[in-house]
């Protein structure tokens, strides 16, 4: 007969099993939204690491993603109707989600950025043009499409898995695991492939890409690209998680996924999934165990101590100046 | 006499305004608008210190606006209104209108301090960080001010409504008008003296080349913080006379949307000039009244013209596609800004003879 | 005493020495010339004792006074000034603001003088202002006053950069290679104005130059380096002969 001495322990123990299921629950979910904003992330270091330009834009170009996702899937299930299997809606969808999100990237790198770096204007006029082209991204959306919310048709049947007491849907895996193949596509590309090496070199020396035979606005494009495709996939696998769009979706997300970038290292694509996943994990965390109006308050606090003790970010190189 | 012609020309202007509120010549809106120009002019041209003078990137400087105006309204409900939260009032209601000036000095200061405590790290390292540093400051304190049930949360606070009415109680006189004129004046004037001193002219030099600032004796750190603490209190100024006029105030009216109509002033003007930046805080708060009427104007035209769908009404959302739009085009084709790095007295010499400001 | 002491000071960036146990004196009102192949370290010297890098190892010393850990603005109040290899004006602003923005660590007033523009700050402004024109009339170029140094020719850019460190009342003054870019006979001018400078002024100055004829010509000591190792130290005669030079200009012949 157990004595009250040896209860106490015994509960001890179960509740503290039950926080760490619950902990590594949250992990789960951490790395879910922290694929996110790594995906997003991306978009603004691949470019900040090119044309040391903070493209503002790029928030909003993640939730063109969403409603290109939105248009293309609602499109695909009505045209073919009920005989289409889901899994090739899918499968359709992303590729058609990735093209045309570039496309609205590179249109903005055409139209709105190009001139001005021909003109040699000052990079703050970019960057403020960046940030214009956002406002009209998601103010136009909302003004064309109207304040009506739109929902995302489900694409992929849930399937839930449970370990314990700790549950995982085949969504949340799917995120991860494509964060993760997007990560070792881009080390490729960057490490692999004649253009890759030709961003890395534009970062470092604007004027001796020509030398290589690579023109600079072509490296540019691709980077565009590559960061609005990128997005667009994110774009797509967020409305898939949280089906209900909402134009302004971009901009918070978008605000937070840039400090990400800026804390792993901007310019670095290790540092925007380190980032991403830090900034993600910190804010699960505070919404676990306070209440969810400090979630802000909190990652933004504790992105600016690490700013300010590693201004560089986790895996930046500091600049130096040459006189 | 002729030098003081402009000074003359202003103060007559902003007499006639008073006197013509004071009749009640001018309706509540108008007045509003008027109000709001002031304020915009204060808060466009303290940025315009950061972002055109120092070439630096504020990004969020509504934040500090916020830290003003609640700083303010706190005051001025503590020491006029009482309440759950302050007790009795501090001060007869006689004294409102004595008390307000220092209300306003006090919020600014409070401003500038927040302002001290973003720029110590952020000047420490790259230029782009201010940008970062700020965008998070402005939504911390939006954070933090919402998290705070007494001050009214989410929901926004009142309490300074009351110091407001105390102060048309001592006097029938257009009170609000009265400060906003006479702080655009106070501020205009301090910046001005400060982008002329010498000691000033160090915010230039640290934009045009730091390191040439730095060896030949400038504390480029020192420049940069100061810059940034006059321009924060300026904010924290616009912020006060913000919640004041509207006599109420929620965090989330100062965000990143705020912010950005800052720079779209700031920029609009052309950087680095004062008059350019007045000129374009008033033609700004025009074109967003303006464009109040003439959005909906549009859409009952293109719709009598049988141009639309039917059910498809143009809203007051394009306003915000329509301003960014032409900030865009602005830096395509004019990226200096409409006065771009001159005052009006460059561009138009003549004008020097008419003008002495001290 | 000295006015500008270095001892065994050393400059690595990562795994490479700039600058390896560099010794130097310089006294009151001396000029000395530092020569040397490109890429020898001798601007990195200019920086050490500018203040913009702080050494790896060694001291200096400047008036008697440490100057390791001070920001550059200090050193220059202490009295050091220097020019660039590629001229860094404030090209947005007038040549007389230029040179008054030099006065900033002498303005001798504070924030609020300027905001109520106090009587000090009036005098202050009035001084400043004086002195600004008089160097530029010294340096004949008072008639610039109002440009801008982005509309002036090379030859007057590098005029107004002389005339802008000499604002700030040095004692010493660095200048990292004038004549760079000038034809011949702005070069016979550079020397005249150089040597004009150095005996009007009462200061000290220390040049890099690559042209042989201005620090042959205005120099008593040239030092020569090269791979941040000082190869050699002496009088414009003694440099001359010294095979250690020639070599390091020409290399050693054992390619």
């Amino acid at each position: 007969m157990p004595t009250d001495k040896d209860r106490v322990p015994a509960a001890r123990l179960l509740f503290r099993c039950l926080c760490m299921e619950q902990f590594i629950q949250q992990c789960v979910n951490a790395l879910q939204w922290g694929s996110f904003y790594a995906l997003i992330a991306l978009g603004y270091t691949l470019v900040y690491g090119v044309l040391l330009l903070i493209n503002f834009a790029h928030g909003d170009v993640f939730m063109v993603g969403a409603y290109i996702a939105f248009f293309v899937s609602t499109f695909l299930l009505s045209a073919s109707g009920p005989e289409l299997p889901q899994g090739a809606a899918l499968a359709l969808t992303i590729p058609a989600t990735v093209i045309l999100t570039s496309t609205v990237g590179v249109t903005l790198e055409r139209i709105a950025y190009r001139p001005l770096r021909r003109k040699g204007a000052h990079r703050l006029y970019v960057v403020i043009t960046a940030l214009m082209c956002g406002l009209i991204l998601e103010n136009g959306n909302l003004a064309l499409l109207g304040a009506g919310r739109k929902a995302l048709p489900e694409l992929l049947e849930k399937q839930i898995y449970t370990f314990g007491s700790i549950t995982v849907t085949n969504l949340k895996l799917l995120v991860i695991f494509t964060a993760l193949l997007v990560f070792v596509f881009l080390q490729a590309v960057v490490t692999r492939t004649r253009l890759g090496m030709a961003m890395r070199a534009v970062s470092w020396d604007k004027f001796a890409l020509p030398l290589m035979g690579i023109p600079l606005d072509m490296v540019i494009v691709f980077t565009f690209a590559l960061g609005s495709g990128i997005a667009g996939l994110g774009g797509l696998l967020f409305a898939m998680s949280y089906p209900v769009l909402d134009p302004y979706m971009g901009a918070m997300t978008g605000w937070k996924a840039f400090i990400a970038a800026v804390v792993g290292g901007i310019g670095d694509i290790r540092g925007a999934f380190a980032g991403g996943f830090l900034l993600a994990f910190v804010e699960i965390m505070v919404a676990a165990f306070l209440p969810s109006t400090f979630r802000d308050l909190f990652a933004f606090s504790i992105l600016l101590i690490i700013l300010w003790k590693r201004p560089t970010g986790i895996f930046g190189i500091p600049a130096t100046t040459k006189i | 006499m002729q030098r003081h012609a402009l000074n003359i020309l202003m103060l007559i202007g902003a007499a006639g305004l008073v006197l013509a509120a004071h009749a009640g010549l001018l309706d509540n809106y108008v007045l509003t608008v008027l109000m709001f120009m002031g304020i915009n002019i204060i808060f466009a041209s303290g940025l315009n210190l950061v972002n055109g003078y120092m070439g630096e990137f504020s990004c969020g400087h509504a934040g500090f606006m916020c830290v003003g105006a609640y700083t303010g309204s706190l005051l001025s409900a503590a020491l006029f209104a009482g309440g759950k939260l302050f007790g009795a009032p501090l001060l007869p209601p006689e004294l409102a209108p004595l008390f307000f000036p220092l209300i306003l000095i006090a919020s600014g200061l409070c401003a500038a301090l927040f302002g001290l405590i973003v720029a110590l790290p952020s000047f420490h390292t790259r230029g782009d960080y201010l940008a970062i540093i700020t965008i998070a400051a402005n939504y911390i304190i939006i954070s933090v001010i919402e998290n705070i049930d007494a001050i009214g949360g989410p929901r926004g606070f009142f309490g300074m409504k009351k110091t407001v009415n105390a102060m048309y109680n001592v006097a029938d006189l257009p009170w609000m008008l009265l400060w906003v004129i006479i702080s655009v004046v106070l501020c205009l004037t301090l910046l001005y003296r400060l982008v002329t001193s010498t000691g000033g002219k160090g915010i230039a030099a640290v934009c045009q080349n730091e390191i040439a600032a730095e060896i030949m004796g400038v504390d480029t750190n020192r420049v940069k913080i100061t810059a940034f603490m006059v321009s924060s209190g300026l904010a924290g100024v616009a912020g006060v006379l913000y919640a004041h006029v509207y006599g109420y105030v929620n965090a989330q009216a100062f965000n990143i949307l705020k912010s950005t109509e800052g720079l779209v002033m700031v920029y609009l003007g052309g950087m680095g000039s004062m008059s350019g930046v007045v000129l374009a805080a008033v033609a700004f708060t025009l074109l967003v009244e303006g464009l109040r009427f003439a959005v909906p104007a549009l859409n009952d035209l293109l719709h009598g013209l049988n141009l639309l769908p039917g059910d498809f009404e143009i809203s007051q959302i394009w306003k915000w596609v329509i301003i960014p739009l032409i900030l865009i085009l602005l830096m395509q084709f004019r990226p200096e800004g409409l006065l771009g790095n001159r005052e009006l007295t460059q561009i138009f010499p003549k004008l020097k003879k008419w003008v002495s400001f001290k | 005493m000295a006015l500008l002491e270095m001892n065994g000071v050393s400059q690595r960036f990562g795994g490479l020495h700039a600058l390896l146990d560099f010794n130097f004196s310089l006294e009151e009102r001396e000029m000395v010339g530092l020569i040397g192949p490109n890429g020898a370290g001798k601007t990195t010297v200019f920086n050490l004792v500018s203040g913009f890098y702080t050494p790896s190892e060694g001291d200096i010393a400047f008036d008697g006074r440490d100057t390791r850990g001070l920001t550059p603005h200090r050193i220059t109040a202490l009295g050091l000034a220097r020019t660039f290899q590629n001229i860094r004006l404030w090209n947005d602003m007038s040549v007389l603001d230029n040179l008054r923005i030099a006065q900033y660590h002498r303005r001798g007033y504070r924030l609020h003088d300027a905001l109520l523009r106090t009587r000090r700050y009036r005098a202050a402004e009035k001084r400043i202002e004086d002195k600004c024109r008089n160097i530029l009339g010294m340096m004949d170029i008072a008639e610039l006053a109002e440009e801008f140094p982005k509309n002036l020719p090379y030859g007057l850019q590098r005029r107004v950069e002389l005339a802008r460190a000499l604002s700030t009342d040095p004692r010493l003054l660095l200048l990292d290679e004038p004549a760079a870019g000038l034809n011949t006979s702005d070069v016979d001018g550079l020397i005249r104005l150089v040597r004009w400078i150095h005996e009007e002024f009462k200061i000290g100055i220390w040049m890099i130059e690559h042209q042989m004829k201005v620090v042959m010509s205005l120099c008593r000591r040239l030092m020569v380096l090269d791979f941040g190792r000082t190869v050699a130290f002496g009088t414009p005669e003694e440099i001359r002969n010294n095979p250690d030079v020639i070599r390091a200009y020409l290399g050693d012949g054992t390619l």
